[in-house]
C-alpha cells in the first residue's frame, strides 16, 4: 500500500499541470492518424529534458494512456483506426456513429477505456513490487537471459516472420554496441564521427518511429485523404453509464483479455482489442448484432486496449523488459534520467515510480473527462493533410534529436536509421524489436561480460549460463517463444495458401 | 532474370543488402582487437549472419512471404520529399539554420504533397501562414521553452 503515501505527489502545481498537458495533447494526437502512440511519445521525450524524473515519466505516461483511448475518436467518427490498437474499435463504433449514435459511441469507448485503464493500472501497483522484489534473486546470467528474452518474444510475436523478427533483433543488438566499448575502451564499428559516443538511443528511437511515418506519407503522394467526420448528436453521459452497467460481460472480459495480453511482452493493444472483441462476440447472446453498431463491440475493444497499459508496464518496471514498443520508449525516457527499472526503482527512487504510476490512475480518470469534450476538436485535428503532418512531423524529429545533446550527429543518425527502417518495413522488418535490441543491447552485454567474468572464475561458461532453474526457464521460454511463433507462421501460411487455392 | 518478378527482385536485393551487413559486421567482430571487447559483438554477428544468409536464401528461391516492396508509383511520389529531407537534415539545418532551413523545408514539404490546388492563391496564403506558424511554434518551444541552442542562423 506504499503507493498511498505519494499520491499527494501527482496533485503539485507542476505535475498536475504536465498530467493534463499530457492527457490533453495525447488525446488530440492519439486521434490523428498516422501518429502512433509509440511516435507520439518517443517524439515527446526531448521536452522531458529540461524536467524532473517524476514529471518527464508523468508526461509521458499521460501521453501514452490517452493517446491510446484517443485513436478511438478517428476509430468512431472517421472509420481510420488512430493506432492499431484501435481497429477493434471501429468494427462497431464507426457504424454507430452512422447510425447516429457517434457520441454515445465515444461516451462508451471512453467510459471503458477509463475503467479498462484503471483496472490495469491496479495490477501494475499489486504487481510490480513483488516482480522487483523478486528481481533481486537475478545474477548476471539470469539478466542476460531475460535481456535475449526480451529481443526474441517482442522479436517473434510482433512480427509477421519469425526470421525478420529476430534479424531485426539481433541488428538492434549490433546498433548497441556501436561505439566504444565499456570495459576495455575499445572502438566497435565507429565508421563516422556523428558515430563516436555510440547511437543515442532518443535520436534512434525518433528516427525508427517517426521516418519511416514520414516518407509512408510522402509514398501517399497529393492524396486528398478527405474523411467524412461524422456529425454528433447530444447524449446523456449518465445515459452512456446506464448503457455501459448493462454489459458486465464485455467489460469484463476486455478488462480480463487486456490484462493478460498486457503482461505478455510484446503483444500489444491491437491483439488485445481484437481477442476481447472476439472473445465477447463468441459469449454474447446478440453475437449477430456485432459489426452493425452493437455497443458491446465498443466496450469490450476499448476497455481491452486501456487495461493492457498498466500491465505492459510491469515487466519493464520489474525487469527492465518492455512490454510494448510504447514501454521501450518509456524505458529511454528512464535511463535519460539515470534511473534503471527493477528492484533500485522501488527502494532508491520510490517518489519517481509512485508518483509516475499514481498519476497514470488519476490520468485515467481525466482522460475520460477530457475526452468527451475534446474529442470533436480532435476528430478535426484527424482530418488535417498528410503532407502538413509529414513536414510537422519531420521538423520535430529534427529538433528533438538534435536537442538531446546540442549535436548534429544525433540528427544524422535519427535520420539513417529512419530511413533505413522504413526500406526494412517495406520487406517485412519490424521496428519493434529493433529498438528493444538496441536498449537491452548494453544490459545483455553488461551482465554477458560479467557473468563471462565470474564462469572464468568457477565452472567455466557452459555451466553458469545453461544450467540452474532460473537460466533453464528462461531459456525454455525463449525456445518456446520462438517454436510457437514459427508454427502460427506456418499454420497461418497454410491457411492462406487454401484460401488462395480457393479463390 | 525476365521471370522474376519485379517483388521478389527486390526481396533479393534487399535481403543481400541485409546479408552484406552482416557478413561485414561479422567479419569485423572476429578480426578487431582487442578480442575481449568483441566477444558480444561475436556471439550476436554471428547469429545476425546466419539469419540474414537464410531470409537470402528463402529470397533467392521465393519463398518469402511478409513484405511488399516498393511499387514503382509509390517510389516516386515519395523520392521529391525524401530528397528534400536529406538536404535539409544533412546540409539545411546546419548550413543555413534550424529555423530558416526548417521554415523552408516546411513550405516546400506541404506545398509539393498538398491536396489542394496549386493554382489558388487561397491555398498559398494557408501554406504561407501555416509554414509561418510552426516555425514560430518551433521557436518558442525550442529556442524559448527548452533553451537549446541550434546552428547560427544564415539570416540573423
Amino acid at each position: 500500500m506504499e503507493f498511498i503515501f505519494y499520491f499527494g505527489d501527482v496533485f503539485t502545481p507542476i505535475n498536475f499541470g504536465l498530467l493534463l498537458i499530457g492527457t490533453i495533447g495525447g488525446l488530440i494526437l492519439g486521434a490523428t492518424p498516422g501518429l502512433s502512440p509509440t511516435m507520439a511519445v518517443a517524439l515527446l521525450i526531448p521536452f522531458t529534458f529540461q524536467l524532473e524524473a517524476t514529471q518527464g515519466l508523468i508526461l509521458l505516461g499521460a501521453a501514452y494512456t490517452s493517446t491510446v483511448a484517443g485513436g478511438a475518436v478517428s476509430a468512431i467518427l472517421l472509420k481510420i483506426p488512430g493506432a492499431p490498437a484501435n481497429i477493434a474499435t471501429t468494427l462497431d463504433g464507426h457504424t454507430m456513429a452512422q447510425n447516429g449514435q457517434g457520441t454515445k459511441a465515444l461516451q462508451l469507448s471512453f467510459l471503458s477505456s477509463a475503467i479498462g485503464g484503471i483496472f490495469g493500472v491496479m495490477l501494475l501497483i499489486f504487481l510490480t513490487p513483488v516482480l522487483a522484489k523478486w528481481a533481486l534473486a537475478f545474477g548476471p546470467s539470469h539478466l542476460f537471459w531475460l535481456a535475449i528474452l526480451g529481443v526474441t518474444v517482442i522479436g517473434t510475436l510482433d512480427s509477421k516472420s519469425v526470421v525478420k523478427g529476430l534479424l531485426s533483433g539481433c541488428i538492434g543488438l549490433w546498433l548497441a554496441t556501436i561505439g566504444f566499448d565499456d570495459i576495455m575502451g575499445a572502438q566497435r564499428f565507429i565508421f563516422h564521427d556523428a558515430l563516436g559516443g555510440g547511437i543515442n538511443i532518443i535520436a534512434a528511437l525518433i528516427g525508427l518511429f517517426a521516418i519511416p511515418q514520414v516518407i509512408s506519407m510522402f509514398a501517399k503522394g497529393r492524396q486528398d485523404e478527405g474523411a467524412e467526420v461524422l456529425e454528433v448528436q447530444k447524449h446523456s453521459i449518465l445515459d452512456a453509464f446506464r448503457e455501459l452497467l448493462r454489459f458486465p460481460r464485455a467489460m469484463g472480459i476486455g478488462m480480463a483479455t487486456g490484462s493478460i495480453i498486457g503482461l505478455i511482452p510484446g503483444v500489444g493493444g491491437q491483439i488485445a482489442g481484437l481477442v476481447a472483441y472476439d472473445q465477447t462476440k463468441k459469449f454474447s447472446p446478440d453475437t449477430e448484432k456485432f459489426g452493425k453498431g452493437h455497443p458491446e463491440g465498443v466496450i469490450a475493444a476499448e476497455a481491452a486496449n486501456n487495461a493492457m497499459v498498466g500491465p505492459s508496464l510491469v515487466p519493464l518496471l520489474t525487469l527492465s523488459i518492455p512490454g510494448s514498443p510504447t514501454a521501450a520508449v518509456l524505458l529511454g525516457g528512464l535511463l535519460i534520467h539515470g534511473i534503471f527499472p527493477g528492484s533500485d526503482l522501488f527502494d532508491n527512487h520510490p517518489d519517481v515510480a509512485w508518483t509516475f504510476i499514481n498519476s497514470m490512475l488519476i490520468g485515467q480518470v481525466l482522460m475520460c473527462l477530457f475526452g468527451l469534450y475534446v474529442a470533436g476538436l480532435a476528430a478535426r485535428v484527424a482530418q488535417v493533410p498528410q503532407s502538413l503532418m509529414a513536414a510537422v512531423v519531420l521538423g520535430l524529429a529534427v529538433f528533438g534529436s538534435y536537442s538531446v545533446q546540442s549535436s548534429m550527429g544525433d540528427v544524422y543518425v535519427m535520420a539513417a536509421l529512419g530511413i533505413m527502417m522504413y526500406f526494412l518495413e517495406r520487406f517485412g522488418f519490424s521496428a519493434a524489436p529493433l529498438v528493444l535490441g538496441l536498449i537491452l543491447g548494453p544490459i545483455a552485454e553488461s551482465n554477458f561480460i560479467q557473468g563471462s567474468m565470474i564462469a572464468n572464475a568457477t565452472d567455466g561458461m557452459v555451466p553458469y549460463f545453461l544450467t540452474g532453474g532460473l537460466n533453464i526457464f528462461l531459456i525454455v521460454v525463449v525456445v518456446v517463444s520462438v517454436a510457437y511463433s514459427g508454427w502460427m507462421e506456418l499454420r497461418s501460411r497454410r491457411f492462406v495458401s487454401k484460401e488462395e487455392l480457393m479463390v | 532474370m525476365s521471370d522474376i518478378s519485379l517483388p521478389r527482385l527486390q526481396h533479393i536485393v534487399a535481403s543481400a543488402l541485409v546479408a552484406l551487413v552482416g557478413g561485414w559486421v561479422t567479419y569485423l567482430s572476429y578480426t578487431q582487437q582487442p578480442s575481449e571487447a568483441f566477444l558480444f559483438p561475436r556471439l550476436i554477428s554471428t547469429v545476425f549472419l546466419v539469419l540474414a544468409l537464410w531470409t537470402f536464401f528463402k529470397a533467392c528461391l521465393g519463398w518469402t512471404k511478409v513484405g511488399v516492396g516498393i511499387s514503382g508509383q509509390a517510389f516516386l511520389r515519395m523520392l521529391p520529399g525524401l530528397a528534400i529531407a536529406v538536404v535539409y537534415v544533412f546540409w539545411a539545418a546546419k548550413g543555413l539554420g534550424f529555423y530558416t532551413a526548417t521554415a523552408i523545408t516546411f513550405f516546400i514539404l506541404f506545398s509539393l504533397y498538398d491536396p489542394a490546388p496549386h493554382n489558388a492563391l487561397r491555398s498559398w496564403i494557408k501554406r504561407i501562414i501555416g509554414t509561418a506558424a510552426f516555425t514560430a511554434v518551433m521557436y518558442a518551444l525550442f529556442a524559448v521553452l527548452l533553451k537549446v541552442y541550434t546552428p547560427r542562423e544564415i539570416f540573423f
